[in-house]
């Protein structure tokens, strides 16, 4: 393993530790650029009163205006013997109205949580399926803040759901005070409890879905540039192999990802259904 | 060689939330085998218990980029 060049070293300091691996591989005499937070910095498409509008904001609102699509005009006919798309749509809809609200918030009162999980369920999902889209291949919640938002919305609904059934007192009461635990620990507890329950779940909640897509998208920026590096870049007979394996993987993880983008959609809707239903407990 | 301690520090504080993932779907797997019809109801603890056990992990990679 040969050690880079000073002006490379320079260079390097602003970069994560993924690059290293390529970096050992290059032999120093090149620029091989890391990608790192920076590559998800995309300039502004166009800016509307000095507001520049990226290309994350206009997936959103295609997302939106998709879900929207899908999911109306399955709904439109409402035949007895479901049309292809209709089935699609009541198949999608019935597992997360099962699935996540009936059995987490439990049958008696899950109903009017479900258009609310069911329309989150699909933005989200259509939002995390961008990355994997032609001529899209950007997941819209690699951006903390978008995922921040959304986490946001989140905590209104279940707060508000809890305030309105228990009041605000007794809400705060069911959130931070545990039952069945001597009187001794409570002034420990009641602090641990409020900022778990009340402070943290929002973050943890948003950070989760922004740190996988975030991580997923920029495994795929390194495995797509770091072998575009070794296999056009290099002297070496053994570099473009290596290079084609790299892509090779990028298609794998391609693959793997399609299932985190699912499955990171489906865990934020239900640890939503979760905190609704918390909100919703009884005294015990 | 360039890059950030940080990246190192996280790659052993995954380690932690990856045995406890690996631990849960183990569980999981082996309640699947014993009582496949209870997979519907055991498929969204699990999954719960992993996206607990993830927000460590997801926690430090935040703070493996936040703080420098």
């Amino acid at each position: 393993m040969r050690c880079p060049g000073s002006t490379e070293r320079t260079r390097g300091i602003a970069l994560n530790v993924t690059g290293l691996v390529l970096r050992a591989a290059e032999g120093g005499e090149g620029g091989f650029e890391a990608p790192g937070p920076a590559s998800f910095d995309l300039p502004p498409v166009f800016s509307v009163a000095g507001v520049g509008v990226t290309k994350p904001m206009l997936q959103l609102v295609l997302g939106a205006v998709l879900v929207f699509g899908f999911l109306y005009l399955a709904a439109r006919k409402r035949a007895m013997v479901p049309g292809r798309l209709q089935f699609a749509g009541e198949q999608a809809y019935s597992g997360v109205r099962n699935g996540v609200g009936r059995d987490i918030i439990g049958s008696r009162d899950f109903m009017p949580y479900v258009p609310y999980l069911v329309a989150m369920f699909f933005f989200i999902l259509i939002n995390n399926w961008f990355a994997a889209i032609p001529f899209i291949q950007f997941p819209t919640f690699s951006r903390a803040s978008m995922a921040y938002a959304l986490a946001g919305l989140s905590w209104l609904v279940y707060n508000a759901v809890g305030i309105r059934k228990h009041g605000f007192l007794g809400y705060l009461k069911l959130q931070c005070v545990p039952s069945g635990v001597g009187v001794a620990l409570l002034p420990l507890l009641i602090p641990l409890e409020f900022f778990s329950n009340l402070i943290v779940r929002p973050v943890t909640l948003a950070l989760r879905l922004f740190a996988n897509m975030f991580a997923g998208h920029l495994l795929l920026i390194l495995f797509a540039v770091g072998g575009e590096y070794l296999v056009l870049h290099s002297d070496n007979w053994f570099y473009p192999v290596a290079g084609v394996a790299a892509w090779i993987m990028a298609i794998a993880v391609s693959f793997l990802e399609l299932l985190v983008q699912f499955l990171q959609a489906y865990v934020f809707v239900l640890l939503n259904a979760t905190y609704i239903a918390g909100a919703l407990a009884d005294e015990h | 060689m360039g890059g950030s301690l940080n990246m190192v520090g996280y790659g052993l504080a995954a380690i932690g939330p990856g045995i406890g993932i690996g631990l849960i779907f183990a569980a999981y797997i082996n309640g699947v085998a014993r009582q496949p019809e209870a997979q519907g109801r055991l498929q969204s603890i699990a999954i719960l218990g992993f996206a607990l056990a993830e927000a460590l992990a997801i926690i430090g990679i935040a703070l493996a980029f936040v703080i420098q």
